[in-house]
């Protein structure tokens, strides 16, 4: 499910994208570049039979790793699988331009295009850097009218570009727009309007501009046959009439997230046409806007208890906590509880959660401090992700969760398997019991606010906690580190973490070894990103031969020099070496920001001024 | 209110420091470069590492413990923190910003702006397309100019007043072209009439 895929961490997603490239060296991509000039030539197929029976069993094979493997045997395996596969993952869409993926894959029903660094969300990438849904959008509608689904992640999306995706594709099904921004409440009235086979229609963290115009009331008035409609980011009022109106008329709609103007009241009203509603998002979870009116709780209460298959809660925006004991009837069949825009107390939390044992997804905020997250771990013993986030988001702010609340987590919730945990302070011996009482842990993130924070009974550096974490948890495939870290740190990951794909580092090490030790050491490693390290141009060149199996390498305020980096694109021609300069004055020789990626392409015409492709 | 220091020239709409008689034979350049830079330098006090791509910058603590804030850390993704600072205050400031030659009009919440150079980080990803880049930085040589109406209905050069008193003065904003503002006498020291230049500038 689309939207399980972007709740859970970014990990899931599969590491092989269209360059092909694997682990074992960077064949991939040079196989797609002579494979391409072969497919120019055409030739007589020798086998009809063969490639019918094929194409037939092809059809089954929906891992694109897969799918990548049997591209390679031949050619005519090539071809067929190429005119089978329904859905098109581009990991990076400055690897490979439209135009070629269209040309290799005719036939695509489904697009998934990512575009900026995920340092992007923390404003480290400047505006109007690129990632542009135009060029892409504009190729398919000429050349594939057959596409069913978008899924856009960190693009640049236009008003025109929606306008033009809305007219181009008649049986267009699904579209997830998940942190992007350029577009506004204009493009999602055509999108609105023009598709009427629409069923998804999913915008998740995305910046979106108001146009003034009531894009809800765009849906067809006759009914549609929407399945999900999420638009809790959309932070601008909609018609309720229309939106009631949308919701009574959509019989298959069963996700329906909603943005904080719509008030509990209205939310009760829209929970009564839709008692079939499977993940819920309210709107402002907060006073009701007639005075309190006698058993209008309850009211609520009894709502939620009509709905009998909802799984999933989210939003409670601009909550007022007495208002929370309403959601009691579901608890005990939710999976997935986002309380992360509620800053609620421990006691508040406690009232709820001690039904929910059946929960696997909760995200948090700190609020509910340690006490808190004790309750937790005493009730969902079925927990698989877990995020806390903070509540001030300072790095001298104050911390509500510590060790004491990481502790409770590992030993209550025994299956976790992804965890994201912001606070001000922790302790080695913490993360390493974690490690030993949730050995299936796939993603561990932690975040001491604190730069440069030793562990704070010991006083030590946090090495031998994330030390553990590699050793200990064998599937682990994505890590976030932080706090005090020497270069043993890095010994570790690279010594231990042979799954590893995904890897951040911010204020952290002591020498080049360090990052030496991780691109030495860890092979299936795919997405690094760095921030305020000291690593220097002799680390960025010991990974030279592992650069064409990665999707990208950030690099910001760390110890680069131009030379270093010239001599990286001098010697890898097809990886894209680029030089972000957003800093006024500074030093023409320092690299304040690296972004380097593998592409068939070549330089990006797009680039904006302040980017330096070397 | 905006107007002091303007003296007799009370409506005359001028590119220069409020109280600041300058000359007509003065270098106009020279005043309005200082007034940009002059911008810039207070924003930099507040930031320690300036980035033109950081439209949400951390909250200034004052209780800092003098460790400068850094951009974007922690990583609570800018939505994220949009959000809680949504909840902490939830008095927001919106105006419409229109944009000469661009067919929609926007809204900014001046709220989540810290200064004058935090708004043209808001203009510039507001009208990307339109590349209003450099207005700010350059501004001898950019094809727009930003002016905002206040609660007298006057038109004023943006910039001119300390950022809180332009908070709460602007009803409303625009990216007028250069060359519409000539015809309109913003650069000359022409008495300024409300009515004529309503309709003019065609709102």
């Amino acid at each position: 499910m689309r939207e399980e895929k972007t709740e859970m961490s970014e990990d899931e997603d599969r590491t092989v994208d269209l360059g092909g490239a694997t682990s074992g060296g960077g064949g991939g991509v040079f196989h797609e570049t002579s494979s391409n000039k072969t497919m120019s030539c055409p030739l007589p197929c020798p086998d009809q039979v063969l490639e019918n029976v094929l194409e037939n069993v092809l059809l089954f094979l929906t891992s694109r790793r897969d799918r990548n493997s049997v591209s390679l045997v031949c050619k005519s395996w090539y071809r067929t699988e190429a005119q089978t596969r329904s859905e098109l993952f581009i990991g990076n869409c400055y690897a490979v331009s439209p135009a070629r993926a269209i040309e290799r894959f005719q036939k695509v029903r489904s697009l998934v295009l990512k575009g900026k660094p995920r340092f992007a969300d923390f404003s480290l990438v400047p505006i109007n850097w690129g990632a542009h849904f135009s060029p892409w959008v504009t190729a398919m509608s000429s050349a594939n009218p057959l596409l069913e689904k978008v899924y856009l992640k960190r693009m640049s999306v236009t008003d025109e570009d929606l306008d033009l995706l809305a007219n181009s594709f008649p049986g267009f099904k699904e579209l997830v727009i998940v942190c992007c921004d350029g577009f506004s409440t204009s493009g999602l009235a055509a999108v609105a309007s023009k598709c009427r086979q629409l069923r998804v229609l999913d915008l998740i963290d995305d910046d979106v501009m108001d146009d003034e115009l009531d894009w809800i009331s765009c849906f067809p008035e006759t009914g549609t046959c929407l399945e999900s409609l999420i638009f809790d980011c959309v932070d601008w009022p909609v018609s309720f009439e229309a939106l009631e109106r949308l919701v009574a008329t959509s019989p298959s709609l069963r996700r329906l997230k909603l943005n904080r103007h719509v008030s509990l009241g209205q939310l009760h009203r829209l929970m009564v046409r839709a008692p079939q509603l499977t993940h819920l998002g309210t709107g402002s979870f907060s006073l009701l806007e007639q005075p309190a009116q006698e058993g209008q709780d309850a009211n609520l209460s009894q709502v939620f208890a009509k709905c009998k298959s909802l799984i999933s809660l989210s939003g409670f925006s601009e909550i007022v906590p007495d208002y929370l004991p309403t959601i009691h009837p579901v608890c005990a069949k939710l999976t997935s509880l986002n309380l992360s825009y509620a800053s609620i107390n421990a006691e508040q939390l406690k009232s709820v959660i001690c039904h929910c044992h059946r929960l696997q997804t909760f995200w948090v905020l700190d609020s509910v401090c340690d006490e808190g997250l004790q309750a937790v771990a005493a009730t969902c013993k079925e927990l698989l992700e877990l995020r806390v986030f903070p509540m001030d988001a300072r790095e001298d702010g104050e911390g509500f969760v510590s060790e004491v609340g990481l502790l409770a987590i590992s030993q209550g919730c025994r299956k976790l398997r992804s965890i994201l945990y912001f606070c001000q302070q922790m302790t080695n011996a913490a993360v390493v019991a974690m490690s030993k009482n949730c050995p299936d842990l796939v993603v561990f993130r932690l975040c001491i606010m604190g730069r440069h924070r030793p562990d704070h009974v010991t006083k030590e550096p946090m090495d031998e906690g994330f030390g553990a974490i590699v050793m200990n948890c064998k599937k682990l495939t994505r890590l976030a580190i932080s706090g005090l870290l020497t270069d043993m740190a890095f010994n570790y990951i690279g010594k231990y973490g042979k799954l590893v794909r995904t890897l951040s580092v911010a204020f952290a090490g002591n020498t080049d070894m360090a990052l030496r030790y991780v691109l030495e050491g860890c092979p299936k490693l795919q997405k690094l990103e760095i921030r305020d390290s000291p690593f220097g141009d002799s680390a960025l060149l010991s990974g030279l031969h592992h650069y064409y199996n990665m999707r990208f390498l950030w690099m910001s305020s760390c110890k680069l020099s131009l030379q270093g980096c010239k001599e990286v694109a001098r010697r890898m021609p097809h990886l894209v070496v680029e030089v972000i300069r957003d800093v006024e004055g500074a030093s023409e020789d320092a690299v304040e920001k690296l972004y380097m990626y593998r592409s068939l392409e070549g330089f990006r015409r797009d680039k904006p001024e302040f980017v330096t492709i070397l | 209110m905006a107007k002091q220091g303007l003296e007799l020239e009370i409506t005359e709409l001028r590119l220069g420091l409020p109280g600041d008689n300058c000359h007509s034979s003065r270098d106009k350049n020279e005043i309005k470069k200082r007034v940009f830079s002059e911008i810039s330098v207070d924003d930099d006090q507040n930031s320690s590492s300036s980035s033109g791509g950081d439209r949400r910058k951390n909250q200034n603590n004052n209780n800092n413990n003098n460790k400068t804030q850094v951009v974007g850390w922690p990583p609570v993704c800018s939505y994220r923190k949009k959000n809680n600072a949504a909840e902490a205050e939830t008095t927001k400031l919106y105006v419409k910003v229109s944009m000469d030659g661009a067919p929609f009009l926007r809204k900014i919440d001046l709220k989540t702006h810290k200064g004058y150079s935090d708004l043209a980080v808001g203009f510039e990803e507001l009208f990307r397309s339109y590349g209003i880049g450099g207005m700010w930085k350059d501004s001898e040589s950019s094809e727009y100019i930003p002016i905002y109406e206040d609660k007298d209905g006057d038109w004023m050069l943006v910039g001119d007043v300390p950022w809180e008193m332009f908070t709460e003065s602007c009803k409303r904003l625009r990216i007028m072209k250069r060359s519409d503002a000539k015809g309109f006498g913003i650069l000359q020291s022409k008495p300024y009439s409300n009515g004529e230049k309503q309709n003019d500038l065609k709102i």
